[in-house]
């Protein structure tokens, strides 16, 4: 009786705490954005939705992309918040995404969200693909400062240039889907040829380029806006350059998991990931933002910024990819023996 | 010799209880082989021969792949730095082992544990220290005499740093067994020394050579993490694995190329098949332990020569040691302990180390109980059969398997609605699985190696005394093995401490290892806080050596003094 007694007693005080353990509901989110904007925008999240827990599962797009696809047979992510529209074009192709259009998703930039009804992805933001410049480098080899992707044709950039492998990293294939947009394909092919000649290394991952170039390994490195961020902070002489020419470029997007068990605090996320709070905490890092008139307070971006992405249609450069790809290594992989 | 002194098998019309026992044995290590490393790689690999809508594809995959442009040039590349790694690694780890064993030079205990260092920190570590050291910006770039660290030196030379131990560890059990009588008998005949060397010492280690080789070889085939980091575009097998399976999420043709890599293991089967039946256990009942005796002329050369490995070893680490402590490689070099606040790169600061420690505990503890049973159960249980000759097969495959297609096989079979294993999935239990089986082959071969030094006879006498086969591998095995147990238990906990390649796909929000931690900061770019990171672990992990150094040294004074 007594330890009747005693149960009851002990589940009395743990109940209640249960209770309110559970009224927080825990989404767990895969990501890719960079590790210093998981903080805030899990603060953010959780300051507007009092009852939602955000836990992250944070990896580089390639592999979150492929545990998500192998993870198919029984998501464990609910939440896809801040990864490349191109994965989850990939990802609408295998129905793996719950159509939901959240609330004020209308509102967004109609080339930065779903054009399905009702939509299966919403845009945050956009990166571009851009050059990280090292100015101590250039200034020991004599290197101009480019400032279009012609520019690095010249053959003073000969053995100094590195990017990454389109086949392993999607940084690179973004930057070749810039090249398509903006020449065409003969067009791209043309200046890829070219540009070869002057590539010192193909990497495997998307961020060794701008980090290489912020150590003075290389002087060129092909990789993304806001790598360079990081790598200045910490006092690497090195310059971000968005190429006037057209840069290709990628959107941050939000996705719910089809198959999810927490269905209404995932739609609760996917609307807050639209609102304008939610806008001006990715302004912060970013500076195109896909709800128009959020100003973003990122620095460093040109003012006409915007008008140097490449007009792209995401949809059919997905369904080209493995073609492009293998033309890609037909050209460029076989002919891999180090230079200089 | 070996059928003659298995009597028990066969010679009683009934199953005795030890027969029971080794069989029961058996079957416990076909279910864990089983359950954790057949059927979750079955399931990948049987995606090899599938189209992407999931329809029977043939061999239509395998043609695909064989029309890639630069594989004839990977698949030649792979295997010219795979078998220079060899040979540059085997001698120099047998001569250090041979030191370790056969000599009285002077802290063995210091080399021993040196010796482990690659082993013991994650390979960014290096990776970036040969940055450091022959990078563009390197302090010592010169000796490359213009050529490029970032292509085949980079590989073969990170790779040498990188198998080192996992050779020279095979070699030192290799080593340290011998009887004594058959130098005795050696000199008393007036052979020569290198007869000795050549008559004795060589057979008796044959085994042991031919693991080291095999080991080294198939570790170079299969790594992708440092042809990834240091490689360049220099291609090579593993990094198509990469390529496919994260590059582009084509699981079919990563199942392909995982396939074509086991080659390497059906080779590596082969090999251990020969070398047993050309085997004779060097440890007989009536051994003598061999004690080196002091001689200069051999003592002194093999120190220099270790002092020599041991500097350069510690000279890596010790760059990148240095790495962690400085602001920003190569533009200021001014040093803080900033980089340790890990909190400022990544919310989960030090929680990814305590998590590290316990998943790696958890897969020392429970792996080496495991290792060593089933290497003792397929070592002198029944020989015969089909089950055991595809258990031993089995356990050979980890080695060959790249970490990325047994982490993507874990998620595939692990997650699957109709697995009811699928609780184990998203906690710190699936980690431990896998890291426990990604790693199983060189514990495997440590506990085989000890055990094939010992005597059957030892089962034979306590058979013929009526002494259950359990209480004989309790009371006399496991002590004489104590040492390789010890040896195994560290190498797994080390092994589990800086894993990467096959977690990256089962770690869950709140289980995050350390080394994960470390690739994700570098690929931000503060590799300052990588490397500190990365010295942390070392940190954990040699105290773990030397834990086992100290342990070894009571445990020998303990169970080793028949030896002398």
């Amino acid at each position: 009786m007594r330890r009747l007694a005693l149960i009851a007693i002990a589940l009395a005080g743990v109940l209640p705490a249960a209770a309110q353990a559970q009224q927080r509901t825990r989404l767990t989110v895969y990501t890719a954005l960079e590790n210093e904007q998981l903080q805030p925008f899990k603060q953010a999240a959780e300051a507007a939705l009092r009852d939602v827990e955000i836990a992250w599962v944070r990896d580089s797009t390639g592999v979150i992309t492929a545990r998500l696809i192998a993870e198919r047979a029984n998501p464990r992510a609910d939440v896809v918040w801040g990864l490349s529209v191109f994965s989850l074009l990939q990802m609408e192709g295998l129905d793996m995404l719950e159509p939901y259009t959240p609330a004020g998703a209308d509102a967004l930039r109609p080339s930065m969200r779903s054009d399905r009804s009702p939509m299966t992805w919403t845009g945050m933001d956009a990166f571009v693909s851009a050059i990280c410049f090292n100015t101590v480098v250039a200034q020991q080899r004599n290197l101009p400062r480019p400032s279009t992707w012609d520019d690095l044709l010249n053959p003073a950039f000969r053995g100094q240039i590195v990017m990454p492998n389109p086949n392993s990293s999607g940084t690179g294939f973004l930057t070749m889907a810039g090249w398509i947009g903006r020449r065409g394909e003969a067009g791209a092919w043309d200046f890829m040829t070219r540009l070869h000649d002057n590539i010192q290394q193909y990497t495997h991952s998307g961020s060794a380029p701008c980090n290489n170039a912020a150590r003075g390994e290389f002087g060129v490195g092909i990789s993304l806006d806001m790598r360079a961020v990081t790598l200045r902070n910490q006092g690497a002489p090195i310059e971000i350059i968005v190429p006037t020419d057209g840069v290709g470029f990628d959107l941050e997007a939000t996705a719910i998991m089809r198959g999810t068990r927490n269905l209404d605090a995932a739609k609760r996320l996917a609307d807050f990931a639209v609102s304008r709070a939610a806008m001006t905490v990715y302004g912060r890092f970013y500076a195109l933002l896909a709800l128009p008139g959020v100003d973003p307070s990122v620095q460093g971006y040109p003012a006409e910024f915007s008008q140097r992405l490449v007009d792209a249609d995401f949809r059919a450069i997905a369904l080209q990819r493995d073609r492009l790809l293998r033309d890609w290594s037909a050209r460029f992989d076989g002919k891999s023996a180090p230079r200089n | 010799m070996s059928e003659a002194a298995l009597p028990v098998v066969g010679s009683r019309p009934r199953l005795s209880a030890d027969q029971v026992a080794m069989r029961a044995g058996l079957w416990l290590a076909v279910a864990f082989l089983a359950l954790f490393l057949v059927l979750p790689l079955g399931t990948l690999l049987m995606r090899a021969f599938e189209t992407p809508q999931g329809g029977f594809a043939g061999v239509a995959n395998f043609r695909d792949y064989a029309s890639t442009p630069a594989l004839l040039a990977a698949a030649w590349n792979s295997l010219w730095t795979a078998a220079l790694t060899a040979v540059v690694v085997v001698p120099l780890a047998f001569l250090y082992a041979y030191g370790l064993t056969r000599s009285c030079m002077p802290a063995k205990a210091a080399f021993r544990a040196v010796m482990m260092l690659p082993l013991l920190a994650p390979s960014l570590l290096p990776a970036l220290a040969l940055i450091y050291l022959f990078g563009n910006q390197g302090m010592l770039r010169g000796v490359l005499l213009g050529h490029s660290i970032y292509g085949p030196i980079g590989i073969v030379v990170a790779q040498v740093f990188y198998c080192f131990p996992s050779a020279a560890l095979i070699l030192a059990v290799a080593l340290s067994t011998a009887d004594a009588r058959l130098y005795e008998a050696a000199s008393a005949l007036k052979a020569s020394r290198v007869r000795i060397f050549r008559t004795v010492t060589l057979p008796g280690a044959r085994y042991g050579l031919v693991s080291a080789l095999v080991v080294v070889f198939t570790l170079v085939m299969t790594d992708f993490g440092i042809p990834k980091v240091i490689g360049g575009q220099f291609p090579v097998l593993a990094t198509d694995v990469y390529k496919q399976v994260v590059g582009l999420q084509n699981f079919n043709m990563g199942a392909v190329v995982g396939i074509v890599l086991l080659a390497p293991a059906v080779l590596a089967y082969l090999l251990d098949r020969w070398a047993t039946r050309q085997r004779a256990a060097t440890l007989s009942g009536r051994a003598v332990p061999l004690r080196p005796l002091p001689r200069r002329q051999r003592d002194v050369p093999l120190l220099v020569l270790c002092l020599v490995i041991a500097a350069v070893l510690v000279g890596i680490v010790g760059v990148a040691a240095w790495g962690s402590l400085i602001r920003f490689w190569p533009y200021n070099l001014s040093l803080t302990l900033d980089n340790y606040d890990f909190a400022r790169f990544d919310a989960s600061g030090w929680d990814t180390v305590w998590l590290s420690v316990r998943m790696a505990t958890l897969v020392a503890v429970i792996g080496t109980v495991i290792v060593f049973i089933i290497a003792y159960v397929l070592e002198r249980g029944a020989q015969d059969g089909v089950l055991p000759k595809l258990a031993r097969f089995a356990a050979s495959v980890p080695l060959a398997v790249p970490g990325l297609v047994l982490g993507l096989a874990y998620v595939l079979f692990f997650n699957h609605p109709a697995n009811p294993l699928g609780f184990l999935y998203g906690a710190v239990a699936i980690l431990v699985l896998n890291s426990l089986v990604h790693f199983y082959t060189v514990g495997h071969l440590t506990a085989v190696t000890a055990i094939r030094q010992l005597d059957p006879e030892f089962e034979a006498v306590s058979a013929s005394m009526r002494v259950p086969v359990w209480v004989t591998f309790g009371r006399v095995i496991v002590p004489i093995c104590l040492p390789a147990i010890l040896e195994i238990a560290v190498y797994l906990f080390v092994s589990a401490m800086t894993t990467v390649s096959a977690v990256i796909f089962l770690y869950g929000p709140d289980t995050k290892p350390a080394a994960i931690a470390v690739v994700h900061m570098d690929e931000a770019g503060q590799a300052s806080a990588a490397a500190a990171m990365a010295v942390v672990i070392l940190g954990i992990t040699t105290a773990a050596k030397v834990g086992q150094l100290a342990v070894g040294a009571v445990v020998a004074r303990l169970t080793q003094a028949w030896r002398r």
